[in-house]
């Protein structure tokens, strides 16, 4: 199912925990194939902390899912991978380069919020964010192919803001990958969007990644995506909680529709509940 | 710096006595206004200074947008802050001294229409400040400054024209009128005594920002958990008591303890 | 692509947007308009007397009318939060800026050419200088007014109280360009001055202020 060979760099297979104590003091030797790399990445807000300090490296060609409760700072982290916020302490290497910038068209970036004109069609969005990428030959043939890529006709002359919201989901989709980048930010893709809608976009987004590129999600419907996530990444109170392959057991089962599970719920030692006998990943 | 402080007030109380004596006492009574042309000797000198406070707001705002440095947003907020000050005594002396001399409170005169313009400049951007939410308060308010200061000659220039072009009386001085050199002695010690008050309340000014930034980054540092307090060296204990009584934390949503995130075993 | 193609296509995007959104451009000529009969029961002077005060009352009434218009036209980049789209993207923030500002333009301009008969009619104005100084004054004020206040629009947007702000820090600053409009029309309306003066003074400072918000529209978009 997945195509690169080798596990996250700092996950075992039960899940490990990337707590600041276990931080090592000396860097490990930099993974030539690290997309992403964050070190102690800080962010406030005032007093508030929604980082605290996050430390991840993660290789290419991967589909992550960014998980945890609200409030945990997951939208904050994509804003900063972004390049929308910086990080108050801390680094963050995208694309092999400290400049955000730089990178900037070979990422694509899909806000909570549309992030769309309502008063232009899917057409001419798309033509004008198309344009701020550089493409200027074939531009309309792009934008109609990455209009039908998720699934929506280019022809339609509305204002987007008259479309459904599954369809503005998939028009917001669509602006995040009309320049064809090499990885992909997501936050929360799927919010309000119909079942059918939501298992189409996972397939694309699974096709993406099964080109090579580098996809985090940040959702709360995980199951959607539970055929084609290769990692999730857990945040937790602005901290990395954990880090597992595919989705977290508990997450597959109906306990995935609660967003709030708390500690009262994972049990005295802080595991998750659960069948884990005979469960297999 | 610290312990020249006592020093530094003492001998800026010397100067505003000795200019409160120049001023009142030593220099001679002028011979169409009478005693009430004295309160010049405080509104010159009060609007040089804070034509030099201004400039410094200026000159450390762009040090800030060059070298985000906490230091010279404090003393660009210190200096506009004192610089507003003064600039409030430059206006309301000009009135006082025009009312009994003039029979007028305004005329929108030159200087003291450049001065009131100069002033809402800065209390727009004092007031920018106040409202700015977050960290971008100070590179905002940088940006504001540097637009302020820029259109200062401006300012000076057109309002000078209009007044040749439809003249009205002058209150503080004409350009031509000359100064009993004894009279000089009066306003530049005068000067001295406010520029070196102006610098004691902007150093108050300046140690005070710096102290609150420090506050809030106690904060902000208490937020990410007493384990990157102790880590960041400035805990004060605390922190280890935290870690042994987890006490569950009631910020926002997250029913975390503010203790080490709970670690996940193996499934 | 580069600065001016990015501009030009964002130009056209916000050309398109104010079109089909055209209750937004009414409802600001609606205000414009009050403005203008408010000033008029307000002030109800004779030919001569009208010469004299109608530039002032011409521009305080423009510039009202400016801040309705700034604010709105940076309003839509925050509706949907679409302004992430535009910095996520490798395109320069001065682009962004001169579209604006030029957008801005456009439209101020345009609020103007429809407020100024009416100003006319009500107050029975006629120069005695030459229109085509009126013109210019007209052209090289809009664009201070303009290119402070679509700076400063980004500015305030990000305060509390942002629509409020915008006048508060625009205001004090364009004072010396608020007193050269309406002493140069003043001038040309009365005949009884030359606007030299006041025009190259208006020149300097639109080069001045167009310089400093090219130059620091790009730290202040980016800060957070």
């Amino acid at each position: 199912m997945k195509s690169s060979a080798s596990a996250p760099t700092d996950a075992a297979p039960g899940g490990a925990v990337n707590t600041p104590q276990q931080t090592p003091v000396s860097r490990p030797p930099v993974n030539a194939r690290a997309v992403v790399s964050l070190e102690g990445v800080v962010r406030h807000f005032g007093r508030f902390a929604a980082l605290r300090g996050v430390t991840a490296e993660v290789d290419a060609g991967r589909l992550f899912l960014i998980l945890g409760e609200n409030g945990a700072g997951k939208s904050t982290l994509l804003r900063i991978m972004a390049g929308l916020l910086k990080p108050t302490r801390g680094s963050i290497t995208m694309l092999g380069s400290t400049d955000l910038r730089e990178v900037a068209s070979r990422m694509g970036y899909m806000g909570h919020a549309p992030l769309l004109y309502d008063e232009l069609s899917a057409m001419e969005n798309l033509r004008y964010f198309a344009g701020l990428y550089g493409i200027a030959q074939g531009i309309d043939t792009r934008c109609q192919a990455a209009i039908r890529l998720v699934g929506l006709d280019p022809e339609l002359k509305r204002g987007v803001g008259q479309y459904s919201q599954g369809m503005r989901q998939r028009i917001s989709l669509a602006r995040a990958i009309v320049h064809d980048p090499e990885l992909l930010l997501l936050d929360e893709p799927f919010s309000n969007v119909d079942v059918q809608s939501a298992r189409e976009m996972a397939r694309l987004l699974g096709n993406m990644r099964d080109e090579g590129k580098t996809i985090f999600v940040v959702t709360h419907q995980p199951v959607v995506l539970e055929a084609v996530a290769d990692e999730s990444l857990l945040l937790s109170a602005g901290l990395l909680a954990a880090r597992e392959r595919g989705l977290p057991e508990y997450m597959k089962f109906p306990y995935s529709q609660r967003a709030d599970h708390t500690d009262a719920d994972k049990g005295n030692d802080g595991a998750c509940p659960g069948p884990v006998e005979g469960g297999e990943r | 710096m610290k312990r020249f402080f006592p020093f530094f007030v003492l001998v800026t109380l010397a100067l505003l006595c000795y200019a409160f004596y120049q001023a009142m006492y030593v220099a001679p009574t002028e011979s169409t206004m009478g005693d009430v042309q004295r309160i010049f000797y405080y509104h010159l000198p009060h609007a040089w200074v804070a034509f030099l406070l201004f400039f410094t707001n200026f000159l450390a705002s762009i040090w800030y947008l060059v070298r985000r440095s906490e230091r010279s947003d404090a003393l660009a907020l210190a200096s506009a802050e004192v610089g507003v000050v003064f600039c409030t005594v430059v206006l309301i002396t000009g009135p006082l001294w025009a009312r009994p001399v003039w029979g007028i409170w305004w005329t929108w005169d030159a200087r003291l229409t450049s001065t009131l313009v100069l002033w809402l400049i800065y209390v727009s951007y004092l007031v920018l400040r106040r409202f700015a939410t977050g960290a971008q308060t100070q590179v905002l308010s940088a940006a504001l400054a540097i637009f302020g200061f820029v259109d200062v000659p401006i300012v000076y220039l057109s309002i000078r024209y209009f007044r040749t072009q439809h003249p009205q009386p002058v209150i503080a001085g004409g350009e031509g009128s000359g100064l009993d050199p004894r009279m000089w002695t009066a306003v530049l010690w005068n000067l001295a005594g406010f520029l070196s008050l102006a610098l004691l309340l902007i150093w108050l000014r300046y140690r005070l920002a710096l102290a609150e930034n420090a506050v809030e980054e106690a904060h902000a540092n208490r937020a990410l958990g007493p384990e990157a307090e102790m880590r960041s060296g400035k805990s004060d204990g605390r922190a280890e008591a935290e870690m042994r009584v987890t006490k569950p934390d009631g910020r926002g949503s997250a029913p975390q303890s503010s203790s080490a995130p709970k670690v996940g075993k193996p499934r | 692509m580069t600065v001016m193609a990015v501009a030009r296509r964002t130009l056209a995007k916000d050309l398109r947007l104010e079109w089909r959104a055209k209750d937004a451009v009414n409802s600001m000529l609606f205000f414009a308009l009050l403005v203008v009969v408010i000033f008029s029961f307000s002030f109800d002077p004779t030919a001569e007397e009208s010469r004299r005060i109608a530039g002032g009352l011409v521009w305080v009434a423009f510039l009202f009318a400016a801040v309705v218009a700034l604010n709105q036209t940076w309003a839509r980049e925050l509706r949907n939060q679409v302004l992430d789209a535009y910095r996520v993207s490798p395109a320069p923030a001065v682009s962004l800026f001169l579209a604006k500002a030029v957008g801005n333009f456009i439209l101020v301009s345009v609020l103007e050419l429809l407020m100024t008969p009416l100003f006319v009619i009500f107050y029975n104005l006629r120069s005695v200088g030459p229109v085509y100084q009126l013109l210019l004054i007209a052209v090289l004020g809009t664009w201070a007014l303009v290119v402070n206040g679509t700076f400063f629009a980004a500015i305030s947007i990000r305060t509390r109280s942002r629509e409020i702000m915008l006048p508060l820090i625009l205001f004090p600053i364009s004072i010396p360009a608020l007193l050269a409009m309406v002493d140069a029309t003043t001038s040309v309306l009365t005949g009884e001055a030359s606007p030299r003066f006041w025009l190259q003074l208006l020149a300097v400072y639109d080069l001045v202020f167009t310089t400093v918000c090219v130059a620091l529209f790009d730290t202040v978009i980016n800060a957070e």
